[in-house]
């Protein structure tokens, strides 16, 4: 389905103003672009996180949808329980069938460490929900502290720039890749500055018979250290440096999204955040040599796995 | 009272029998020994078109507690079984399921927990989750497993509240006992049809289930919890009641035996009530005054059934299947303890572990304990082992 902005602009936001996210946060913009283009009724799980404490402070509530939150771990276990009651309850007539959809959201920590477990067990049982990861590369609700999804070289609480060791010594882990090797329907990585491109990608899991999973990466200006009016430049940044492709892969099939015309070197994105400030050091351009040559292999795999070599 | 069938079952099957019969909305189950026969035997009724329910094969106990929360949350019946280290990697679910007021049903087998690892049946396990907010029912045997099975969703529904109803592993669940079970319609007719009062499915009228508290409200939230447990107890009795109209088996929060005129009694849970009540039998025909308070409740704990049925007992022993290391004793001798002071009671009060990881515990052992509250109750004679765990010892000096 083509999307008309001016149309799904005008839509009543389901995530509604009020919260208590940061200025600029990542995570509010994506939620709000995925949740624009969903028509059907639709039933949120959160997981513990930065969107759900800023969301969610009781007596208040900033969400006009159907909404859950049970734990760190378990927001996809937890919405595949609603899902599978909803299934339950319609095949026995006991309530209308009403193309129900089923998303889960939850942070890069929720979703690449703690929960990982519980998302493939779901994947694997094939439940029908959208679980999307708000990507911010730390666990930012609880100060951010690193997560396997935090990128090599970035100071964090937990991998801070120190005298001897400068920033998270590993690279990360492909999650979108261990999720795509569950070969679900519809698995892909996107961005808010490419907000068609994510719409339809919404469009496209909601619209799959299974499990959907899209990996969205949320700058998060606190976390990231970078003004809170630069979100959108950020991720765009991201796509042009190649550090976080725009592809998807549909029935197995692998589609990229978006080549740069010319792809920027690392250290233009090393020079947009204060998480990597250390790195400008001399002593420590080993880092961002090390980073670029793992931002171009893994380029260089994805452009392969797309056909586009 | 309608005719029940008799027939052979171990109570893991009474029970995967009685949630046959129960046909909830959701099941999500992991397997765990002694547990899997329940969730097997399910699988089966499930696979042979028997249930209308949709089954979750879930890839943990933490899963499947998780997804029980929200199929709960959804707006159906909900059930799920476990054991042991099922239970404590559901842990912090268990206090989420409670909290948010879920009516789901936990089908319980009582087993040691690691380490070392042991499969056999002691009560650490549930035991472990007794503050977690769930209502905590045990069996004596297979018919009141699979009675309390269809019990507890009804406790469950009119609480809003979890109900774990447990039986103790191997002895009971996979002992095959004779049983009656009732025909599928009276089972049917006595759960009702359950209608959840806030669904999240209920798209039209958005709810949020799982808020942030901040101080301002936490205790507020607790404290309806605390109101919806004490009211547990009447809803407890009432279903009891009309459970024992239906099937001429009447339940309460306890079950005295020959307590009335008793000088020294046993107060204990789970099968052992059985192996107590031969034994208190077997006293009585010597002319000993002994009887026995079997728990069913132990969440809520019944302290004023508990405090008036022992007030006026010399010497109780108390049987605990648990442990809690540096502790004053296991949970149920505190338990009683408590409700006795409490109650004004002057009872003395003697603890015994008894029964870890699947240890025998003989007659013979029962009179023994017998033997010791008789001691305890005759002035001048001393009690035996009574420095390891007499209430108000002394130290040693
Ligand atoms: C079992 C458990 N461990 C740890 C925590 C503490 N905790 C809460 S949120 C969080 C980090 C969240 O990070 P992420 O998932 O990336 O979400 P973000 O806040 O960055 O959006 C942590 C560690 C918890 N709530 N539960
Ligand atoms: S800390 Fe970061 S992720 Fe959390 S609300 Fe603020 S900007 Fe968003
Ligand atoms: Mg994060």
């Amino acid at each position: 389905m083509p999307i008309n902005l001016k149309e799904v602009a005008n839509r009543q936001d389901k995530l509604g103003p009020g919260h208590r996210m940061c200025a600029g946060c990542g995570e509010t913009i994506i939620v709000r672009e995925i949740l624009s283009v969903v028509e059907d009724p639709v039933v949120v799980a959160d997981a513990t996180g930065c969107l759900e404490v800023a969301t969610s402070i009781f007596p208040y509530n900033a969400w006009r949808v159907p909404w859950i939150h049970n734990a760190f771990e378990n927001a996809s276990s937890t919405l595949a329980g609603a899902e599978a009651m909803y299934r339950s309850l319609v095949r026995q007539g006991k309530i209308p069938e009403k193309n129900t959809k089923f998303i889960a959201f939850g942070g890069d920590g929720a979703t690449y460490d703690i929960g990982l477990q519980w998302i493939s067990g779901c994947l694997e049982r094939g439940h029908r929900m959208l679980y999307v990861c708000l990507n911010n590369e730390a666990y930012m609700n609880t100060g951010i502290q690193r997560s396997s999804a935090t990128p090599l070289g970035a100071s964090t609480t937990t991998s801070p720039a120190g005298e001897v060791i400068p920033g998270k010594p590993q690279w990360r882990k492909p999650l979108t890749a261990i999720i795509a090797a569950h070969k679900i329907p519809f698995v892909a990585q996107a961005a808010p500055h490419a907000w068609r491109d994510l719409m339809t990608k919404t469009q496209k899991a909601l619209a799959a018979d299974g499990p959907s999973f899209i990996n969205v990466l949320a700058p998060c200006p606190r976390g990231w250290r970078h003004d809170s009016n630069e979100t959108i430049q950020m991720t765009k940044l991201a796509a042009d440096t190649c550090i976080w492709p725009l592809f998807e892969v549909e029935s197995g099939v692998w589609k990229l999204n978006y080549k740069p015309k010319e792809k920027k070197p690392i250290i233009e994105w090393v020079k947009s955040q204060g998480r990597f400030r250390h790195l400008l050091q001399p002593a420590n351009q080993r880092v961002v040599d090390q980073l670029q040559a793992k931002v171009d292999e893994e380029w260089e795999e994805l452009l392969k796995l797309c056909g586009e070599t | 009272m309608v005719k029940g069938k008799v027939v052979a079952l171990d109570g893991a099957k009474a029970v995967a029998e009685a949630m046959r019969q129960m046909n909830p909305d959701v099941v999500a189950a992991y397997p765990i020994t002694p547990q899997t026969e329940i969730v097997q035997t399910f699988s089966q009724f499930v696979a042979d078109g028997k249930v209308d329910t949709e089954f979750i094969p879930v890839e943990s106990e933490h899963a499947a507690m998780s997804a029980c929360v929200g199929a709960a949350a959804a707006g159906g019946r909900v059930q799920t079984a476990t054991t042991s280290a099922g239970m404590a990697l559901m842990w912090e679910v268990l206090y989420v399921a409670a909290s948010t007021r879920l009516p789901i049903v936990m089908h319980f087998v009582n087993r040691a927990l690691s380490a070392p690892l042991n499969i056999h049946c002691d009560h650490s396990d549930s035991m472990g989750a007794r503050d977690a907010g769930w209502i905590h029912l045990f069996a004596e045997n297979a018919q009141e497993a699979y009675d309390n099975a269809i019990q507890s969703v009804r406790i469950a529904e009119a609480c809003m509240l979890p109900v774990l109803h447990t039986q103790d592993g191997f002895i009971i669940s996979h002992g095959v006992e004779r049983l009656q079970i009732l025909p599928d319609q009276a089972v049917k007719d006595f759960i009702g049809t359950y209608k959840a009062e806030h669904p999240l499915l209920d798209t039209d009228h958005p709810i949020m289930v799982g808020p942030v508290d901040l101080p301002d409200f936490y205790t507020e939230h607790k404290r309806q919890q605390v109101d919806a447990m004490e009211k547990a107890p009447q809803v407890i009795r009432r279903v009891g009641q009309e459970y024992g109209t239906l099937t001429g088996r009447t339940y309460g929060l306890v079950e005295p035996y020959k307590l009335d005129d008793a000088e020294v009694a046993i107060v204990v849970l789970g099968s052992t009530a059985g192996t107590s009540k031969v034994v208190v039998d077997a006293l009585r025909g010597k002319g000993v005054k002994a009887g026995l308070l079997k728990l069913r409740a132990f969440r809520p704990f019944p302290a004023q059934e508990v405090a008036v049925a022992l007030r006026d007992k010399v010497a109780v022993a108390v049987l605990d299947r648990s442990m809690s290391f540096g502790g004053q004793g296991g949970p149920v001798f505190l338990e009683t303890c408590a409700a006795l002071y409490n109650g004004g009671g002057r009872a003395r009060a003697i603890n015994y572990i008894y029964g870890l990881g699947g240890r025998d515990t003989t007659p013979d052992q029962i009179e023994r304990a017998f033997q010791e509250i008789l001691n305890i109750s005759t002035p001048g004679k001393a009690p035996v082992d009574a420095d390891q765990s007499e209430r108000g010892r002394q130290s040693p000096g």
